[in-house]
């Protein structure tokens, strides 16, 4: 072999066998008919009390469950099934993001074929996210008032990536400056699609709309199984 | 932030492919890498240092190009660059239109690789 440096041509996408696990998982969950939704938010932009307002406000219509990721601990599960639902704990072990293998492993300890709807609720962090495929049928997110409406300018790929985004706090706006109209406008130059539902956990404004949402995507897979 | 899984995954790639073209030792990667990610180019190389020690690949450069992140306009399709942190741009340089779809400027791609 002589010493001459070789050209390889390599032609591989880093997240293409990522992408594979998740389109399996995708397709797999459908044939259970069961939905899986990605949540994701900054830490403290209300994902937990989301989550527990949806299982207040569906679980006497749709099976829940739930995966909490967590970089190492296991207290937002515990509010979980405090609140009713069978929940599992995911570790990440210092990771900032879930991958779609991940996941897989967290649907181990749910009994999938028995729920209509997992909802995973990512790590706090508006930013790795939004580069791992998890799975999941719909991306959603959560920016809270508090957060500031310039959050799409300096995390656009979190807000290209969303099917629905959730503006929670609407309690906290008479405190803040916070222009609603101004976000919209800076989310929809990333994404047109994008559906966007102001609510408040804490006085349950908005709700109603962010549960109808959900009812509509995730009874798609239900449709002719006569639930 | 997560360096170290796209790390590991580059070098698995990069040593798959050494091992199949029979190198002695791989002296540089080229990869492509979204204008959106957050990777510092100096902590990939960092976290590549680490993991690919006693490797073919060990010592191996990066060679990182920055892909610009685009838009294209949901009414009239065109496409265009995308402005990072700001209100004034980001409108359809065609039509005006401020609907606009994300649609390049993230991921990360291994180009090629030169090796001994």
């Amino acid at each position: 072999m002589s010493d001459e440096i070789r050209l390889i041509e390599v032609k591989e996408e880093i997240f293409a066998d990522n992408r594979k696990v998740a389109d399996d998982l995708r397709a797999s969950l459908q044939k259970e008919k069961t939905f899986l939704l990605n949540l994701m938010a900054s830490p403290g932009s209300g994902k937990t009390s989301l989550i527990v307002k949806t299982i207040a406000g569906l679980s006497s219509e749709i099976r829940l469950g739930v995966i909490e990721a967590d970089i190492d601990s296991m207290v937002d599960a515990e509010t979980v099934v405090k609140a009713g639902v069978p929940a599992v704990q995911l570790r990440t072990g210092g990771f900032c993001h879930v991958d779609a293998s991940m996941v897989n492993k967290g649907l181990e300890g749910l009994a999938v074929e028995d729920l209509d709807l997992v909802i995973l609720e990512n790590v706090g962090n508006l930013v790795c996210p939004a580069e791992f495929d998890t799975g999941a049928h719909k991306n959603a997110m959560i920016l809270s008032v508090p957060e500031g409406d310039d959050k799409p300018l300096k995390y656009p790929l979190m807000f290209s990536i969303c099917d629905v985004l959730i503006v929670n706090k609407l309690d906290y706006m008479e405190f803040s400056d916070f222009n609603l109209e101004k976000m919209r406008e800076r989310v929809l130059r990333l994404n047109p699609d994008i559906k966007i539902i102001p609510v408040s956990c804490r006085t349950g404004e908005g709700i109603e709309n962010w549960l109808e949402w959900l009812r509509l995507v995730s009874g798609q897979f239900a449709v002719g199984s006569g639930r | 932030m997560h360096e170290l899984p796209v790390i590991e995954k580059i070098l698995k790639v990069v040593l798959a492919h050494a091992a199949k073209h029979r190198v002695k030792r791989v002296v540089a990667i080229h990869l492509e890498v979204g204008e959106l990610s957050d990777l510092e180019e100096q902590w990939m190389q960092h976290y590549f240092d680490h993991l690919s020690k006693g490797s073919r690949a060990e010592k191996a450069r990066l060679v990182i190009e920055r892909i610009p992140a685009r838009l294209q306009c949901a009414q009239c399709h065109e496409t265009f660059l995308f402005v990072t942190v700001s209100d004034e741009g980001n409108v359809c340089p065609v039509c005006a239109a401020t609907d606009c779809r994300l649609i390049a400027g993230q991921g990360y791609f291994i180009k090629n690789l030169e090796a001994l």
